[in-house]
C-alpha cells in the first residue's frame, strides 16, 4: 500500500512539473500572464523561505529572539552585498550555530 | 554562442554552490525516513520516484502520523504543485524540443535548478541549445540528491538534531532571491508571498505553497498594472 501510494505520488509529481511544459501550448497564455510569470521566483520562493524561519518543526511560531530571525539576518546581509550562494547559505548556518552553541540561545 | 558542453557545465556550476544546502537536506531527508521506521528501499526509492525534498519527508511523517494514504499523496501533489509554475516560466525557452525531449527535461525541474537556469535564460534567449544548462543543473541536484539521501539513509540517528540542518533550506532560497530586494516590485511581491505563507500555514494539505504564489501573483498583476 506504502508503495502503491509513492508510485501515484510520483506519477502526480511527475506531472506537475511535465504539464506546462510539454502538454500546455504556450501560445494559450496572454501577453499579461507571460509578464506576471517573471515574478515567479519572488512569487513562490518566500513560501519556503517564511515558514523555514518562523515556523518551528511542531508547527508554531517562534519567539522573537529565536537565534533562526538573527541568522536570516545574517544570511540576507551577507548575501546582499557579497552576491554570493555559499558565504549567503554557511554565514546563516554558521551564525545560527555560534548563537545556539556558543551562546546557548 | 555557447557549445552544449559550456552550457552543460554553466548549469551544473549554477547550481554548485546550492549543494551547501542540498545535501544537509537530503541527509536530514533519509535519516527522518529510517528514524519514521520505514524500510531504507522504500526510503530511497522515493528520491527516484518523487524526487521532491519537502514532499517527501511530509509524505512519510503523514504515514507514520496514521494519516491515510490519500491525504498522504493529495499532500505531495499539492506541495509539488508548484512546478506548475516553474514549467509555466520554462515553457518559454523548451518550446523548440522534440515532445519526447519535453517528457525528458521535465523529470528535472527542481527549485534550485529552475531558479538558476531561468536566471541564465533570461540573459541568453537567443543560445540554440539553453536546455543543456537546465540539464546541467537539474542533472547535478538529482545525483547530489541521490547521493545525500543515501547517506542519511545510511547515517541514520548519527545526523545530530541538534544542528538543525533543516534550517539550510530557507538558507538556499535566500540566496536565490535576495538580490530582487533591489526591486521594489519584486520586494513587495515577496513580502505578500511570505506574509501570506505564514497566515495560510495551517490550510489543509500544506496547500500554503501553493495559495501564497497565487495571491503573490495576483499583486504582481496589480503592481505591473501600476507601472503602466
Amino acid at each position: 500500500m506504502t508503495w502503491l501510494s509513492i508510485i501515484i505520488a510520483g506519477i502526480i509529481t511527475y506531472f506537475t512539473r511535465m504539464t506546462m511544459v510539454a502538454l500546455v501550448d504556450r501560445d494559450l497564455l496572454g501577453e499579461k500572464v507571460k509578464a506576471v510569470l517573471a515574478y515567479v521566483p519572488s512569487a513562490v520562493f518566500p513560501a519556503i523561505i517564511f515558514p523555514g524561519i518562523f515556523i518551528n518543526d511542531y508547527g508554531d511560531f517562534i519567539e522573537v529572539n529565536d537565534p533562526k530571525i538573527f541568522a536570516a539576518i545574517v544570511a540576507i546581509v551577507v548575501g546582499y552585498f557579497s552576491k554570493n550562494v555559499i558565504a549567503t547559505i554557511l554565514s546563516g548556518l554558521f551564525s545560527y550555530w555560534m548563537l545556539i552553541f556558543v551562546f546557548n540561545f | 554562442m555557447f557549445t552544449k558542453k559550456q552550457l552543460l557545465t554553466k548549469g551544473l556550476l549554477s547550481v554548485a554552490p546550492h549543494m551547501f544546502s542540498v545535501i544537509p537536506f537530503g541527509i536530514v531527508c533519509g535519516a527522518i525516513g529510517i528514524e519514521l521506521g520505514f524500510s531504507p528501499v522504500l526510503v530511497y526509492a522515493m528520491s527516484i520516484i518523487i524526487f521532491g525534498g519537502a514532499s517527501q519527508i511530509v509524505f512519510l511523517q503523514l504515514l507514520s502520523g496514521g494519516a491515510s494514504a490519500l491525504i498522504a499523496v493529495t499532500s505531495v501533489g499539492v506541495i509539488n504543485s508548484r512546478h506548475l509554475l516553474y514549467g509555466a516560466v520554462l515553457s518559454e525557452y523548451l518550446e523548440k524540443l522534440s515532445f519526447i525531449k519535453k517528457l525528458l527535461i521535465s523529470y528535472l525541474v527542481v527549485d534550485q535548478g529552475f531558479a538558476e537556469s531561468n536566471k541564465f535564460f533570461q540573459k541568453n534567449k537567443n543560445e540554440p541549445y539553453l536546455h543543456y544548462h537546465l540539464l546541467g543543473s537539474g542533472g547535478t541536484l538529482w545525483i547530489c540528491w541521490q547521493l545525500a539521501t543515501l547517506s542519511g539513509i545510511i547515517l541514520g540517528s548519527f545526523v545530530p538534531e541538534e544542528l538543525g540542518l533543516k534550517f539550510a533550506v530557507p538558507l538556499t532560497f535566500i540566496a536565490i532571491v535576495v538580490q530582487d530586494l533591489k526591486k521594489l516590485d519584486h520586494v513587495i511581491v515577496m513580502i505578500t508571498c511570505g506574509l501570506s505563507s505564514l497566515l495560510f500555514f495551517d490550510a489543509p494539505f500544506k496547500s500554503y505553497i501553493i495559495i501564497s504564489p497565487i495571491i503573490a501573483l495576483f499583486v504582481a498583476a496589480l503592481v505591473l498594472r501600476l507601472k503602466k
